[in-house]
């Protein structure tokens, strides 16, 4: 199959996260910035999807930056056979979604799968609208993804209270959960590999964005912890009852 | 203002966010005057239960005289919301940020037009120019970011748990509502559900009690089980906690498994890693029980209690069994 992987970039899951002085953007000295754990997910599934029929390829693309780069690298070292980079600052869901729809409609993609959300800005939005500006089908928090030989794939996927075993059409939108493979690690050969690999710059189609910031904070610092001696469980309970009032 | 409420129901029991949803348009809007909330049912429900959305400030509500929406298809349901928008008027669509709010609200984004706040952590700020500020967490609660919203149609959709629903009204009319399109316009084919039965939903649990490594395996659960009965919790575990199979996945919060906003987490023999503070911390009250008094949780928790799980839970069980009563 021809797999499209949508990446994005994200702070490091141990970031210590502040703002500049504005409180308009991160404080991006000392990030590290990874692949989105999700998309990860969704690059490795795209590989083993493609071994298993032993054809295929993968692309991925990101809208972002040049300062992304490193990370569609390492994309192409773990196994992805392209990258594509639209070269537009990522503002909202909407102006990401109709960059990478764009993209989309003028190649041919039998399958695009993007991550649940990005652990930045947490929308999980990208993927559904994809899904609506191609009038794709769409499946939305993946847990197993199998099939695509006969033109429809088997997916499961997380719902309210429980779990779903569907089954849709190529081509489609499937948004990607941990659990449906674990992140592979690029070896050497790969590494040497993608530093030929293509990676192509594509003009941004211009699309505005509807959600700016304006502005940031941090979470409320909470007050001192309370301790209680472990055979003083009724104050405890009484403290939960009286004064946080949640018992 | 016209305003369009998206209710969620499951095996024709309407869910807990329904209500919050009619709640959270009513205190949302009230202030600008003239509002009127129509609620379109995603399935049929007991008819006593739809009026009853009125005592929470829907004006109307909207059942399905078909049954095409009572299993979620989320193309089926993006376009029966379509229908009800166009029949309704409505400039604003309300919505809770549920896996199904998930799947419709950027699917409708696109497909309406509308500029989406997503995921709210409460009401919007209502300007004087028309105007909404929306607050929501980003970097997986460790920040705060505050958005303008504009344009003339929008879709809010808020957090579970969010805000308490608030009685306001009477109960209203429910109105048969013909749903134009048929079951042909899904695009996906359901083969098999899976439903957690007779317990909590993790997401929409008012109380959560949550187990780490500390519990040392799968067979002391039952402590954590015995507290989450007493006081009506949901059951929740750290991430090695789910990789090591002790529990299902589902029940695994933080930053890559389930964010979690309930009253009370407690948090049992769990070290309080950053990424699992991040699926957590914004909890109302947080209580850890940890035997190590430097453990990292304890600089979020509004109570601690150093000590051995083993010994804590039953006491704490037995404590709360006795408030109970009492
Ligand atoms: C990319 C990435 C994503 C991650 N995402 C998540 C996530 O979403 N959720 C998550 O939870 N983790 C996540 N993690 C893992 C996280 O970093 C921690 O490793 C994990 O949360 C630790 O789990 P734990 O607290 O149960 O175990 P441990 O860190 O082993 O802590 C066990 C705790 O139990 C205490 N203890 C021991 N015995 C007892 C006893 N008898 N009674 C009471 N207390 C006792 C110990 O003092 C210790 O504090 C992620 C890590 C990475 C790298
Ligand atoms: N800037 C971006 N470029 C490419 N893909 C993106 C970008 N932002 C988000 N995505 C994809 O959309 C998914 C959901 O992102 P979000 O809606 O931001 O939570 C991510 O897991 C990615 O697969």
């Amino acid at each position: 199959m021809n797999i499209l992987v949508c990446l994005s970039q994200v702070p490091d899951t141990t970031t210590k996260i502040s703002f500049t002085s504005d409180n308009k953007e991160l404080n991006k000295a000392g990030v590290q910035y990874i692949i989105n754990p999700y998309d990860e997910l969704a690059l490795t599934k795209a590989l083993e999807l493609n071994e298993a029929s032993g054809g295929g390829s993968i692309t991925v693309v990101h809208v972002g930056g040049a300062d992304a780069e490193p990370v569609l690298r390492k994309a192409l070292a773990i196994g992805a056979d392209q990258a594509v980079r639209i070269d537009t600052a990522p503002v909202d869901a909407r102006q990401v979604a109709g960059e990478i729809a764009h993209f989309v409609s003028g190649a041919s993609f039998d399958l695009v799968l993007a991550g649940r959300e990005s652990i930045d800005y947490n929308g999980g939005l990208v993927g559904g609208m994809l899904a609506e500006y191609l009038d794709w089908p769409l499946v939305n928090v993946a847990t197993s993804i199998e099939g695509g030989a006969g033109g429809s794939m088997i997916v499961c996927r997380d719902m309210d209270g429980g779990r779903e075993k569907l089954e849709v059409n190529l081509p489609a939108v499937i948004t990607c959960q941990k659990e449906l493979t674990e992140p592979r690690i690029p070896n050497m050969r790969g590494i040497m590999a993608a530093r030929t690999k293509p990676l192509q710059v594509l003009a941004p189609q211009g699309k505005g964005a509807d959600m700016h910031v304006l502005e940031h904070a941090l979470p409320p610092s909470r007050q001192a912890c309370q301790f209680f001696e472990v055979h003083q469980m009724d104050e405890l309970v009484e403290a939960l009852h009286q004064q946080a009032k949640v018992l | 203002m016209k305003i369009l409420v998206y209710a969620e129901q499951q095996d024709g029991q309407l869910k807990k966010s329904a209500v919050e949803a009619v709640s959270f348009a009513r205190q949302s809007f009230e202030s600008l005057g003239d509002l009127n909330i129509t609620v379109l049912l995603g399935g049929q429900v007991d008819t006593q239960a739809a009026a009853d959305l009125g005592l929470y400030g829907a004006n109307s509500v909207w059942m399905p005289a078909e049954n095409t929406l009572n299993a979620f298809e989320v193309h089926l349901h993006s376009l029966a919301i379509q229908q009800a928008l166009a029949e309704s008027g409505a400039q604003v669509l309300v919505m809770a940020h549920t896996y199904c709010g998930k799947s419709l609200a950027p699917r409708l984004s696109v497909a309406w037009d509308a500029v989406l706040a997503a995921g709210v952590n409460g009401t919007p700020e209502c300007a004087a120019d028309g105007s909404w500020k929306v607050q929501r967490t980003v970097y997986s609660n460790k920040g705060i970011a505050s958005y303008a919203v504009s344009g003339t149609r929008r879709i809010l959709s808020f957090l579970p748990n969010a805000l308490k629903p608030v009685e306001c009204g009477s109960p209203c009319s429910v109105t048969p509502w013909n749903v134009s399109v048929n079951t042909g316009a899904a695009k996906t084919r359901s083969l098999e559900l899976q439903k957690v039965q007779g317990k909590i939903p993790l997401t929409e649990a008012e109380r959560v009690i949550s187990g780490g490594r500390g519990l040392k395996g799968p067979e002391h659960w039952h402590l954590i089980e015995d507290l989450a009965e007493v006081c009506d919790a949901a059951t929740a575990c750290s991430k090695p906690v789910s990789d090591m199979h002790w529990r299902s996945h589902d029940e695994h919060v933080g930053q890559t498994g389930i964010t979690i906003k309930p009253d009370l987490y407690i948090a049992v023999g769990i070290s309080g890693a950053i990424q699992h503070l991040a699926g957590v911390s914004s909890s109302k009250t947080i209580v850890a029980i940890n035997t190590d008094p430097e453990a990292p949780f304890f600089k979020v928790a509004d109570y601690g209690v150093v000590g051995d799980a083993f010994e804590v839970l039953p006491q704490l069980t037995q404590a709360i069994r006795r408030l109970r009563k009492g």
